[in-house]
């Protein structure tokens, strides 16, 4: 059974680390200004996109066959159920 | 060679000799699947008997008001013990770790688990968590008297060994991610030849889904109980009022891993009864799909319904209301589920041996826990009978009757495959008659205990609950007794039986095609599967 | 007893991935919490925030994202049969992951010393909403803290087998297990850093 690998060169990794670097000053200089309740989506929504860049890129989830996708799809979606459905008890306490 | 004639090679001891190495270290030590399956099995099985033992003396205590033989300490502690030795150290590593580690990779062609020292890990870890709890018992404060659920505020406040039982509960969790990683791995990466998504075995079908949620619920428990201890040990106050937490939020993540948890518990089961139903009815199976899907409908549906363990503690009324919705929705694939079965008896052949009658009242019996889930599960009813006995009963019957009856079904079923030696039919019907009797007396009487109004965790009550309590402990003698019978019968006869050698029961799923006791990496040759796993006469079983 | 298993490299990565689930599922219960309670005390996580330093929080944050760098690049190397280059860049990631504590241990005894420690006189007088925002910021970043260290001592034990030549181009799937975990530490940091240190 041989399987491909898919090797990613230097390169593309040394730009998603600056990419990376950039969305951090983004982050750090978005939350400097008076946002209201929207700061926290903001850094949320850099924090997402970060996170996303790592899991493509350096855990190579980009060239990884659908499979371990849908997993991790499956796993988010857990996260995102259990935070979202102990609302239904916060939001309306 | 087709599996008919695999299956008669006589194997000489099969993996039982296979080593070269003897003594316990060819065991504790041992990678084989098989070998760790049984080590699990011995273990989750002494620790049930404790339970059952436990269990007994709690009923001795409540069989009249007042103080009949503990006072009122002893029995917090006893039935903390109770639950914490039944859940955390028989129920939930119970099915995977024995019966998923003695059959899964059998039935899916594979020679062994994906990853064979992290197998021999998790029961490590098991047994290193299991020395824990024990030791928690009898050290510090005494034994944790919380209830197993170590609710706060009063187990971050109560004297008792809470930290340590805690911790030896948090390193269990540990091994079971772990079998819940490397079953899944399996059963992705291993399955043979031919072996396709559709002829994966219906128990296979749902220690995959287990072990889903052994992967996504278990972290949460995890972090709940470093939680538990921060607030005892370094007074973090995330649950304490006084500080600014909130002690209800530790009961959304408590439940958050611990309702998945029922299903870690009863799936498996559900999965052992889908394998023993057709075989013991000489039909392939009802519905094959719905039920595997089922099985992932279940430990989805699962994960959404933790709510419905809150409806008194405070929650708001939307939540109440959603999770109280939610919890329906479960009922759908299970009763998908029952159907399947019954329509598999219809116009089968059934013969009634010993595996199939415990398999026929585990229908019966999670039936009726099942339903009476419903009354608890719709809020204006659960709020009459919140914390009462009629809860006791009815998660005994879904736990007991359910999965308790299911691991005994799976025990007369393979084990006889992996000794070549088998127990008396007789003393087992014998036995099984005895437990169903008392199972029912016993918890049947609780539910209508509870629907009276008689509290559980409580260790005395008003005198007008006497008779039925009186009737429910005469209940639990009655099951002790024909627990006894089927021990001594089913370990007897495993070491001393009847020769039990090739496929008697005629099931078609791989396991039956391999000598017996099954060779050291299961498969004489490797095998190509063609047929799927009810299909008999693609078997070539007459 | 010696399994002729065939190296499932595809299975080794599954299984990796599948424990990095469990660790997500973990520290989501940390971000469940906070999520709750800053939907309670809005004003008091933002005047607590404000005295955690975000300027160390900002350097630790760059010193994760290179040490990923390096490990992502170790991994490279390593199938590039470049050994000797996976080894140093590895002792990059170790050495960033030493620095990361570093910070870090200072940051925890300026707060230490300044009485903020859970269940301190201090944070029990102050205001509530306070000392929970506190009490998860040491359990996370402990929590993390531990990663770290753990993932370090990994990666030296998987260093030292690309040093012998165990792990090398044919069977590198070790070392993309060791860096996979490391991401991962990086990745829980990533949402670490804007919800204790920038929320202000």
């Amino acid at each position: 059974m041989r399987e491909q690998h898919h090797i990613i060169s230097y390169r593309t990794l040394t730009l998603v680390w600056i990419a990376l670097l950039v969305l951090t000053v983004v982050t750090v200089l978005v939350t400097r200004f008076d946002l209201g309740g929207y700061r926290v989506l903001v850094a949320l929504a850099v924090a997402s996109l970060k996170a996303g860049l790592v899991i493509a890129v350096f855990m190579h989830m980009k060239h990884e066959g659908r499979l371990l996708r849908a997993l991790l799809f499956v796993a988010l979606v857990a996260i995102a159920v259990n935070i979202g459905f102990t609302f239904f008890d916060v939001l309306y306490r | 060679m087709n599996q008919v004639e695999q299956a008669d090679i006589p194997a000489a001891g099969g993996f039982w000799n296979d080593t070269g190495k003897r003594g316990i270290t060819a065991w504790i030590f041992s990678t084989d699947h098989k070998r760790i399956g049984l080590l699990y099995l011995y273990s989750v099985f002494g620790f049930f008997l404790v339970g059952a033992v436990l269990g007994l003396l709690l009923r001795i205590e409540l069989m009249a008001p007042g103080r009949t033989i503990m006072n009122a300490q002893t029995y917090n502690a006893l039935f903390t013990v109770h639950g914490v030795v039944m859940i955390f150290l028989f129920i939930i590593p119970g099915f995977q770790g024995s019966f998923g580690n003695l059959v899964m990779p059998i039935q899916i062609g594979a020679r062994d688990v994906s990853f064979p020292r992290l197998n021999l890990l998790s029961w490590w870890l098991f047994i290193i968590g299991a020395v824990i709890i024990v030791v928690a018992l009898f050290t510090g404060g005494g034994p944790p008297d919380t209830g197993w659920t170590f609710y706060v505020p009063f187990s971050s406040r109560t004297g008792t060994n809470v930290s340590l039982a805690v911790f030896g509960v948090f390193v269990i969790g540990f091994s079971s991610i772990l079998t819940g990683l490397n079953f899944v791995t399996t059963i992705h990466r291993l399955r043979a030849e031919g072996m396709s998504w559709s002829r994966v075995p219906l128990f296979t079908w749902s220690l995959y889904a287990t072990a889903w949620v052994q992967i996504l619920a278990t972290p949460i428990l995890a972090i709940t109980l470093v939680l538990v201890m921060a607030e005892r040990l370094l007074g973090t106050g995330l649950f304490d009022p006084g500080q600014g937490g909130d002690p209800i939020m530790y009961q959304h993540l408590f439940w958050i891993y611990s309702h998945p948890a029922v299903y870690i518990m009863i799936l498996p089961a559900m999965g052992v009864i889908s394998d023993i139903v057709p075989v013991f009815s000489r039909k392939p199976i009802f519905g094959y799909k719905m039920i595997a899907f089922s099985s992932l409908a279940i430990a989805a549906a699962g994960s959404i319904v933790w709510g419905h363990h809150m409806f008194t503690s405070g929650m708001s009324d939307t939540a109440v209301l959603v999770f109280s919705f939610l919890t329906f929705i479960v009922a759908i694939p299970s009763a998908i589920k029952v159907f399947n079965w019954v329509s598999t008896l219809y116009k089968g052949s059934i013969s009634l041996e010993a595996p199939m009658l415990f398999a026929l009242s585990f229908i019966l019996l999670f039936s009726i826990g099942g339903l009476s889930g419903l009354i608890l599960g719709a809020a204006a009813t659960d709020i009459h009978v919140h914390d009462t006995h009629f809860v006791v009963g009815h998660f005994h019957y879904v736990m007991f009757g359910g999965a308790g009856f299911a691991f005994f079904a799976a025990m007369h079923y393979w084990l006889p495959k992996f000794y070549g030696r088998r127990y008396a039919e007789k003393p087992a019907v014998i036995a099984w008659a005895l437990m169903f009797t008392g199972f029912n007396i016993l918890y049947f009487t609780m539910q209508v205990l509870g629907m009276r109004g008689m509290p559980r965790r409580y260790y005395d009550y008003l005198p007008e609950f006497a008779p039925l309590n009186l009737v429910a402990t005469i209940g639990s003698w009655i099951l002790a007794a024909g627990l006894v019978l089927m021990v001594i019968n089913l370990f007897r006869g495993l070491f001393k039986g009847a020769e039990f050698s090739g496929n008697p029961w005629g099931g078609a799923t791989l396991e039956w095609s391999v000598p017996t006791p099954p060779p050291s990496e299961n498969f004489l040759q490797e095998p190509v599967v063609t047929h799927g796993p009810y299909d008999y006469r693609g078997a070539g079983i007459p | 007893m010696s399994h002729p298993m065939h190296k499932d490299y595809t299975g080794a990565k599954l299984g990796m991935w599948l424990f990095l689930f469990t660790e997500l599922l973990l520290f989501s219960g940390l971000f469940l919490l906070y999520a709750v309670y800053l939907r309670r005390y809005p004003h008091e996580f933002t005047t607590a925030g404000k005295q955690l330093n975000w300027v160390l929080g900002s350097a630790n944050t760059v010193i994760l994202l290179t040490s990923s760098l390096f490990a992502a690049m170790a991994v490279t190397a390593a199938q590039r049969s470049e050994a000797r280059r996976a080894v140093g860049l590895i002792g990059g990631t170790i050495l960033c992951a030493t620095g990361f504590m570093i910070i870090k241990y200072f940051e925890w005894s300026a707060k230490i010393g300044h009485g903020i420690y859970p269940g301190s006189e201090h944070l029990k007088a102050g205001a509530p909403g306070e000392s929970v925002f506190f009490g998860l910021y040491y359990m996370t970043t402990g929590i993390h803290g531990l990663h770290v260290l753990i993932g370090g001592g990994l990666l030296a034990w998987i260093a030292a087998k690309v040093k012998g030549g165990s792990v090398n181009a044919e069977h590198f799937v070790l070392l993309e297990n060791g860096a996979l975990y490391w991401h991962l530490v990086d990745l829980i940091w990533i949402f670490i850093f804007p919800l204790y240190y920038l929320i202000l």
